[in-house]
């Protein structure tokens, strides 16, 4: 009986590879090195044992994610979320829109935005910055991207600065990067079931 | 290297002098790191069942079908005699026409990739390693295309 998960939700699933993940007992040095720049080198996660299949992506992914996500200045950390949820969205992230999800409800300190997406999805009634924010990469989210000039008037329109508008291009891609890795590789999994 | 010259900036016609051209310089470390990650994903030394001049093929398709043409030009450079990959239905030697519909699966229908999808690459016996780097290949592929569209619409360009 399947237990993986269709749904968004905002609990964060467990996530189950699709293909076998590197051993660490097994790992070669260079294996290890990579891992070492992961955030926690006390329990390497399944996710990241799979990508240890490639060592020489797996190195720079993992600085270029975090600049991407957590470097000062720009857009908000809270804003750099949502792009990262309205890709995760398109692409049927399960994993990664739960994580985002949480990680929005944390940093605003209110599940007030994704609850509504997480109920009416794309339908979802933001604020006017929320909604020109999210419209932006749901469009440049989409294959082939849509997003146009328009989207970018009206990111300009609701006071979106050119630090905070390549900030949103930066997270809403990295997370199409993201999501062909999670949602390609794994499945996202029932935590209670795994307890 | 100017910040200037990494390929996800040159392919969006950014100068330097612009104010879009201001806002990358905040920004600098990413798109090193970008570059970084282009060649690692690109040019790898552990390549696996994926050749330089393949994935720069693979790359160029997936550009080309997001309508990045001048990122898939920048690809059809690297690609040599496997140009035919862009239009092709299957890689040479592969043992089924498994691999390009994967590939276009997931660069262009994330949402619906199921598990089988994987076992489909499997069954032609792709390796757990060779699947992982096909996936950042598509992975990283599809994140340059929207750096790219992206920095051209803030440039004012469609």
């Amino acid at each position: 009986m399947s237990k993986v998960l269709h749904k968004f939700t905002r609990k964060v699933p467990k996530w189950r590879p699709r293909v076998q993940p590197v051993k660490l007992d097994d790992a070669t040095l260079d294996q290890l090195d990579a891992l070492q720049v992961t955030p926690s080198n006390t329990k390497v996660s399944e996710y990241v044992l799979t990508l240890a299949h490639d060592v020489e992506s797996l190195k720079v992914r993992s600085p270029l994610f975090n600049a991407i996500m957590y470097d000062k200045g720009g857009m908000s950390r809270t804003e750099r979320e949502l792009g990262a949820i309205a890709a995760s969205m398109v692409n049927r992230c399960v994993y990664c829109a739960a994580v985002h999800a949480d990680r929005h409800a944390k940093l605003s300190n209110s599940t007030e935005v994704t609850d509504k997406l997480l109920a009416r999805g794309f339908h979802a009634e933001l604020s006017p910055r929320d909604a020109a924010i999210f419209n932006f990469a749901r469009k440049l989210s989409e294959s082939p991207p849509q997003a146009n000039a328009d989207d970018v008037e009206a990111l300009q329109k609701v006071g979106l600065k050119d630090d905070e508008i390549l900030d949103l291009i930066l997270s809403t891609s990295l997370f199409g990067w993201a999501n062909r890795l999670m949602h390609v590789l794994g499945d996202p999994m029932q935590q209670d079931e795994e307890a | 290297m100017s910040l200037f010259e990494p390929s996800t900036l040159e392919v969006s016609g950014i100068s330097a002098e612009s104010s879009v051209g201001e806002a990358i310089s905040t920004r600098s470390n990413i798109f090193e790191m970008t570059q970084l990650a282009e060649s690692a994903v690109l040019r790898p030394l552990e390549y696996g069942m994926f050749p330089h001049d393949v994935r720069a093929a693979l790359a160029y398709r997936i550009a080309a079908r997001a309508g990045e043409s001048r990122l898939a030009e920048y690809y059809a450079a690297s690609v040599g005699d496997k140009f035919n990959l862009a239009e092709s239905t299957m890689i040479e030697g592969e043992p089924e026409s498994t691999l390009i519909p994967f590939v276009d699966k997931a660069a262009n229908a994330t949402r619906d990739i199921v598990a089988e999808d994987i076992s489909k690459l499997k069954a032609v016996g792709v390796s757990d390693a060779d699947i992982v780097r096909l996936c950042e290949l598509i992975a990283f592929v599809a994140y340059q295309v929207r750096v790219a569209l992206g920095l051209r619409l803030m440039n004012g360009g469609a």
